[in-house]
């Protein structure tokens, strides 16, 4: 592990080889927004709600501050007129699928996001895949995975594994930002006959 | 056959093949590739066969199932040597035609020529002809003299004397400092310097590497990559073993989508013949380099080209791109480092180590060498393949190879560079064609997909096309991309279904910017350029559909109405008849009138009314005017009336 140093948002940051941008400003205090990352889990760069200005060799680039290396020298910025207008936009589309998300109108409130700016859709599920990931890197019993797509792309449990699994489980219920997980697991008790899944 | 131990028994090899195929036996070549093979050639190549033997010509003349010459529009095509006669759309009833004229008697068929549409001149070899005399086919040329199945024919040209030279004679640095030196840009579509990523892989640390042929070919109309994989798979597997020898990979995979059946095809008996031969396995040529190569079918998603969920897809997981750092360069397949390029690139290699750096750098602009290969189609008199220098003007290829376009419509856009590409009007036609020129105006080059469009075309509705494509093939893993791509094809309906409204152009520019610079990977990264490119070149069109509910190219069904002038109508039952949706009331002598809410818009009345009338009008933006009242509608014939009484009577 070697020691580097970064300036982030005018500061400099001590920051050691390997260590995101994310880790590095989270470990100096400086908050930058996130719905899919997860400590115990790989980064996924999903939502890009961690979008940051990157300045190296004189040209400014956006990448996502939870997948992009802390590399030494690197100047970033974590707030800017783009980043924000980046970050209000993400959080409407969002806000579409589960306006009464607590972690989406926080974030509507410090980006001035309009929750109604987009036709509402309540899936509720705004495809973070924590529970997807959780279940497959930290429980790995891949009882919940991504579907389709695109504009389809769903999560579902796989009945099989989650009425043998899911019960003494539900680690990822508490993980999940609205309230889609519950939902999708509840329908998928439904449609499974209560014989295999009572205990 | 045992396997080649050395380059001098290749060269042996080599000279050998050439002498049994003497230049002046004659040989009907007949393209095989997917364009003729869809209009007949299986049939065409079955009658030769046949035809041959019964007028007694069997032995004397070879027949060859060929690659795909590039010139679809007239497909199938026929090649006869020596002297090249080129005959074009020949359907089994020809052949024994062509047999005893052109093969016995040594004649030529005229009306089995090209000829030009409006000299009518004709021209006798294929080279004459302007579709390829206008191009400069270093990759594609080669295609008509080789059946993809049979390797001989690849030797024959002096195939695999390129690795031979590579792995005798030079070093794997100067391999890489060749291809850097040619300038040699990646032509799946990043751009990205070949020598530059060859050089990265070679130099990340590691034992096992890997390379790969990237022939997840996914753009709407484009088949470049398909007809060098279908038409000569031995130019991409020697360009992948050169490749490999310098970067120190000994294992390589060819990705290639499922829905190329004659490709697997090919690309899997050249892989068994190269391994017969001895240029795939242990000790290659006696050199001591191994290199093995597996095929890997790709089971059709778009997204599988780019590289990172290609590399995915390839380990069996979900195709999903990752982010970058790392490259695949140090971190690709199974964690190992990993080099990709697109075919094509591939297929160039073979052609710098043989001719060089030097000779490869002459062709292109400053920033962009070589040639390309374009997929030209559309509305366009010459669909086909076209391999042109970097640098040539949209106009020489939409006019001078293309042949401008059909039915005396006008000149819209091009569209280039696959669904994520843009629209280049008329005013850009002379910007040179090369990977920076294409950025600057709003397009890309991407893999080479090229679609003209005409006057008939709505650039809103294009926009909404391609839009509607990449939502459906975006993965879904990063919301700027599932949902921006999904929000604009919202948008985009809405405009041309009529339910634009003020501020959806400022939106779309919106979404256009997050989409594009906060997406994961290139897909989402370039979604926006059909939208921007189109605003900024047509914004009009958008605007007459938002504010006045017009579509200008009377494209859009929901903005456009078909009206029949009473005036002009004559009652003559022909657009009644046609009616796709029974829509259209009248009689003999009672004048025809469209009920709006039958009508599908399909457009047919308007293209059966004969032109004496032109009654039929098509309506954009406007109320459809009343129809005329039941009383009113009798038709007053003057000369009409009185000739059809003449008839009567007489």
């Amino acid at each position: 592990m070697t020691d580097l140093s970064l300036r982030i948002d005018g500061r400099d940051v001590a920051a050691t080889q390997g260590m995101s941008l994310l880790e590095a400003a989270r470990g100096a205090g400086i908050s930058i927004p996130t719905v899919c990352h997860h400590e115990k889990l790989e980064p996924f760069g999903g939502c890009r709600l961690c979008m940051v200005e990157v300045e190296a060799a004189g040209r400014t680039t956006l990448v996502a501050a939870c997948t992009y290396p802390a590399g030494k020298g690197l100047v970033v910025k974590t707030r800017s007129e783009q980043i924000d207008r980046i970050r209000k936009l993400l959080t409407e589309q969002l806000l579409a699928y589960a306006p009464e998300s607590e972690v989406l109108q926080n974030l509507a409130r410090e980006y001035r996001a309009d929750k109604d700016r987009f036709p509402k859709e309540p899936s509720f599920c705004i495809l973070c895949g924590l529970c997807v990931r959780y279940c497959a890197e930290v429980k790995q019993r891949n009882a919940v995975g991504f579907i389709d797509r695109g504009p389809s792309r769903e999560i579902s449990f796989v009945p099989e594994i989650a009425a043998a699994e899911c019960w003494e489980c539900k680690e990822c219920f508490p993980l999940c930002p609205t309230s889609a997980l519950q939902a999708a697991f509840v329908l998928t008790r439904s449609r499974t006959s209560s014989e295999e899944v009572s205990k | 056959m045992p396997a080649l131990t050395s380059a001098a028994e290749l060269e042996r090899l080599r000279q050998e093949i050439v002498s049994r195929n003497h230049p002046d036996r004659p040989r009907v070549s007949v393209c095989a590739g997917a364009g003729c093979l869809a209009t007949g050639a299986a049939r065409v190549i079955a009658a030769f066969d046949t035809e041959i033997e019964t007028q007694g010509l069997k032995g004397e003349v070879q027949v060859k199932a060929t690659g795909c010459p590039g010139f679809c529009e007239r497909g199938p095509i026929v090649v006869i040597d020596p002297g090249q006669t080129c005959y074009l759309q020949v359907a089994p009833k020809d052949v024994p035609t062509i047999v005893s004229k052109t093969l016995k008697e040594k004649t030529v068929i005229d009306r089995l020529l090209y000829a030009d549409a409006t000299t009518k001149e004709r021209a006798v070899r294929e080279s004459d002809i302007p579709f390829y005399k206008n191009q400069e086919r270093n990759i594609i040329g080669n295609n008509i003299k080789i059946d993809p199945q049979c390797i001989d024919d690849y030797l024959a040209l002096g195939g695999y004397s390129a690795l031979a030279k590579v792995l005798s004679r030079m070093t794997a640095e100067q391999v890489v400092e060749e291809i850097g030196k040619s300038g040699l840009r990646g032509r799946g579509g990043g751009g990205f310097p070949t020598g530059v990523k060859w050089d990265a892989a070679r130099n990340a640390p590691g034992e096992t590497k890997y390379v790969i042929v990237n022939a997840d070919e996914g753009d709407p109309g484009a088949f470049m990559d398909r007809a060098v994989l279908e038409g000569n798979p031995h130019s991409i597997l020697e360009g992948l073993l050169i490749g490999a020898y310098a970067i120190g990979a000994r294992e390589g995979y060819v990705y290639v989508r499922q829905e190329y059946p004659l490709a697997l095809k090919n690309v899997g008996i050249a892989i068994r013949q190269a391994e017969e031969y001895g240029f795939l396995g242990s000790n290659i040529l006696g050199s001591g380099f191994d290199f093995r190569v597996q095929v890997h079918r790709g089971a059709g998603a778009f997204v599988c080209g780019e590289e990172t969920a290609l590399i995915l897809s390839l380990e069996g997981r979900p195709g999903e791109p990752r982010s970058r750092p790392p490259y695949p360069a140090t971190r690709g397949l199974w964690g190992k480092p990993t080099n990709i390029n697109n075919v094509e690139t591939w297929a160039n290699v073979p052609l710098i180590i043989n001719r060089g750096a030097d000779w490869f750098a002459q062709f292109g602009t400053a920033g962009s060498k070589g040639t390309k290969i374009f997929s030209l189609v559309g509305k366009i008199r010459n669909t086909g393949l076209v391999e042109v220098p970097m640098g040539v003007t949209l106009r020489d290829i939409v006019y001078k190879i293309g042949d401008g376009i059909p039915g005396g419509k006008k000149f819209k856009a091009v569209q280039t560079g696959g669904p994520a590409g843009g629209c280049i009007p008329e005013e850009h036609l002379d910007i040179a064609v090369d990977f920076d020129a294409l950025t600057k105006a709003g397009a890309m080059m991407g893999s080479g997909g090229m679609i003209v469009l005409d006057e008939d075309t709505c650039m809103v509705d294009v926009a909404r096309y391609f839009v509607n494509f990449l939502a459906q093939e975006s993965c879904g893993k990063c919301s700027p991309c599932r949902e921006g791509i999904k929000q604009m094809h919202r948008i985009l309906t809405n405009i041309t279904e009529g339910r634009g409204k003020e501020g959806d152009i400022e939106l779309l520019e919106e979404l256009a910017m997050t989409t594009g610079s906060a997406s994961l990977c290139a897909l989402g990264r370039s979604a926006p350029n059909p939208v921007l490119s189109t605003i900024r070149h047509f914004r009009a069109e958008y605007e007459a559909h938002i504010r006045e509910k017009r579509c200008l190219s009377y494209s859009c069904k929901d903005l456009v109405s078909y009206y029949i002038d009473p005036q002009a109508c004559a009652a003559c039952l022909l657009c009644m008849k046609r009616c796709t949706s029974e829509a259209i009331s009248g009689a003999r002598d009672r004048i025809h009138v469209i009920d709006q809410q039958k009508c599908n818009k399909c457009g047919t009345c308007f293209d059966v009314c004969p032109s004496k009338f032109d009654a039929v009008v098509r309506l954009t933006g406007e109320r459809v005017p009343e129809p005329v009242p039941d009383a009113l509608r009798v038709v007053v014939r003057k000369k009409a009336a009185a000739h059809a009484g003449q008839k009567e009577t007489g």
